[in-house]
């Protein structure tokens, strides 16, 4: 178990593990099921559904649909996994994944791929800046972002045989290496990556990678961060939130998602309930619709870079 | 059960629905009792079911995905035996485990949770998967109303049932002509509802909806059907069988009190006392 960052990029896709991961899963327990919305191809598991149609399933591009036919099967004792890119995994089925899945008590895993900026190409109409505001809303749910390789492998595992309605964000291609593939994670246990006494910066996906970037820009300035990586958004790890904002007094969030109602948010509500004294700032979305470019772009254009991280500490300090 | 014991069932249905509505005095009637006549025949022995074990992994499914006809659910369950007939009484009370709509979190018996239209197709579509991937030959009934056939949903879950060849679906339209606003041809005509389903690959039978015998017959005709998901439309009457409900233009939720209350319950009771004094076979 280690932390591995040296900022450069995984060789490895995430989508190629996310279809190897899925497939290995299915062949390791007969009662996964896993459904797709004619997305196979982007997400690594085109092979998978040729080779076993009986596990693998082919939704078509009907979303509502899926999702409902995945309620059913977790009433009918299955452990059905469901891919599509995030907007059309929670907007196009919202209703479904409150009612069919978790209202009724259902057990229904949730991959929503290409969060944020990370749609780059695919534009605005692609691009999920709201949806882990929308699954934290759904009671009961456990709502989780990705931030590297091994990550995506272990979780993947551990949710097959989670209860109640999971919602796992992630990108398909690759961001910088953060852990040994033999690290450990514990859903809802934040990670922390670096400690530091001046300023925490709490992060989920992309960002966490950002953050450690920021990190050490500011090192040469005598600047010392904490880094936490908080990949389980709800329910959120507020022992860690706390001793962050105790240790640091100044807490800056980071996240490729709209700073209404996703980690920022959960946060916020964290050290408030607690009363613990801090400066807060958040790094995200404010509040915009997403548009059309290659992803370092949109990540400046947005907001969403270390450099953005650093003004924001630097703010608060 | 025999055809006689079924619309026995039916108008035991019948009564214990108009007098559960009756308790709070409003509710979802008129298509609890257009659907009576088919649930007296799937839970008159037709379902593979076992009430004393209401979790029988092996058993066959129910989904009334009109989940508003929840009330005629109960009172078919209560009278299997599923929970004491005195909960009827407690339809939408405060801490009630039977609420308006189908909940399978809090009624032993209900197999899915449904109320919001259009997503018990697809419910009810994943339970028969998962009832073909156990390969005990269970099945699935799904129960759908002519008005929630406007929801997408229900047209996408028709398609995917037709790719799976989910054989083990049988799919009922409650085909009463109305929704809350009016007539399905006021709102939103579904003109011809089976050679919809018919062109969507399924194998379509219309029948009336109100004769148990026909009921039982068409389901046995879809149990037939190889390699395909079946549909059978029922022409039925919002509101069937108890002519002061039948009578009101606008029955999709009304209210249920005083001399009206009292005079449905009577019909309902003197129909079944008729039917209990009819002769064996006559």
């Amino acid at each position: 178990m280690a932390i591995i960052y040296d900022g450069t990029p995984e060789k490895r896709v995430y989508k190629n593990i996310f279809g190897e991961t899925m497939e290995a899963i299915a062949a390791s327990d007969a009662d996964v099921v896993y459904l797709d919305a004619d997305v196979m191809n982007s997400a690594g598991t085109l092979g998978f559904w040729k080779r076993n149609p009986r596990q693998a399933i082919n939704c078509g591009i009907a979303e509502a649909n899926m999702l409902g036919v995945a309620a059913g099967l977790s009433a009918g004792g299955k452990k059905p996994c469901v891919h599509t890119f995030g907007i059309f995994a929670t907007r196009r089925c919202y209703d479904q994944a409150f009612i069919s899945a978790a209202y009724a008590g259902n057990s229904v895993r949730i991959f929503g791929s290409d969060p944020g900026v990370v749609a780059a190409f695919n534009g605005g109409t692609h691009m999920p800046f709201e949806d882990m505001a929308l699954m934290r809303a759904i009671p009961d749910s456990t709502v989780m972002e990705i931030s590297d390789g091994a990550m995506l492998t272990s979780l993947m595992w551990q949710v097959k045989e989670r209860q109640g309605l999971t919602y796992v964000r992630w990108g398909r291609k690759s961001y910088p290496a953060l852990y040994s593939d033999d690290h450990e994670f514990v859903i809802g246990r934040g990670q922390v990556l670096r400690d530091g006494s001046s300023a925490a910066v709490i992060a989920c996906g992309l960002m966490v990678g950002e953050a450690m970037a920021a990190a050490a820009l500011l090192e040469n300035e005598g600047i010392n961060l904490r880094v936490v990586d908080m990949f389980t958004i709800k329910p959120i790890d507020r022992e860690i939130v706390i001793e962050s904002a105790r240790k640091t007094g100044a807490v800056v969030v980071a996240e490729n998602h709209n700073t209404i109602g996703g980690l920022g948010d959960a946060v916020a509500d964290a050290l408030l309930e607690a009363g613990v004294p801090v400066k807060f700032r958040k790094v995200g979305v404010s509040n915009r619709f997403g548009s059309v470019g290659p992803q370092p772009y949109l990540q400046e254009h947005y907001g969403l870079t270390a450099a953005n991280i650093v003004e924001a500490v630097r703010a608060i300090i | 059960m025999n055809i006689r014991e079924i619309e026995i069932f039916a108008a035991r249905i019948r009564l214990e629905t108009v007098r559960q509505i009756g308790v709070r005095g409003f509710g979802h009637l008129g298509g609890a009792l257009s659907v009576a006549d088919t649930l007296a025949v799937l839970y008159g022995g037709l379902m593979r079911i076992d009430p004393a074990n209401p979790g029988w992994d092996k058993r066959d499914k129910l989904v009334m995905s009109k989940g508003h006809a929840g009330p005629a659910v109960y009172s078919a369950l209560a009278i299997l035996g599923y929970f004491p007939m005195e909960w009827l009484a407690t339809l939408n009370q405060p801490g009630t485990r039977l609420p308006s709509h189908c909940d399978m979190r809090l009624t032993p018996g209900i197999d899915m949770t449904t109320g919001s239209l259009g997503q018990g197709v697809s419910t009810a579509i994943g339970l028969a998967l998962a009832q073909r991937m156990d390969g005990h030959g269970a099945r699935t009934y799904l129960v759908v109303g002519d008005g929630e056939c406007n929801e997408g949903q229900v047209w996408e879950g028709a398609l995917f049932a037709r790719q799976q060849k989910l054989d083990n679906l049988t799919m009922f339209i409650d085909n009463n002509g109305k929704q809350l606003d009016g007539t399905t041809k006021e709102v939103m005509d579904m003109g011809d509802i089976a050679a919809k389903f018919a062109a969507f690959g399924w194998n379509v039978q219309t029948i009336d909806g109100g004769d148990a015998a026909v009921i039982l017959q068409a389901v046995n005709a879809a149990h037939a059907a190889s390699g395909v998901p079946s549909c059978i439309v029922l022409n039925t009457v919002k509101g069937a069988k108890v002519s002061i409900i039948e009578k009101i233009e606008l029955n999709h939720h009304i209210q249920l009190e005083g001399e009206m209350r009292d005079s449905a319950v009577r019909e309902c009771e003197e129909a079944l006392e008729i039917l209990l004094n009819s002769k064996e076979g006559a």
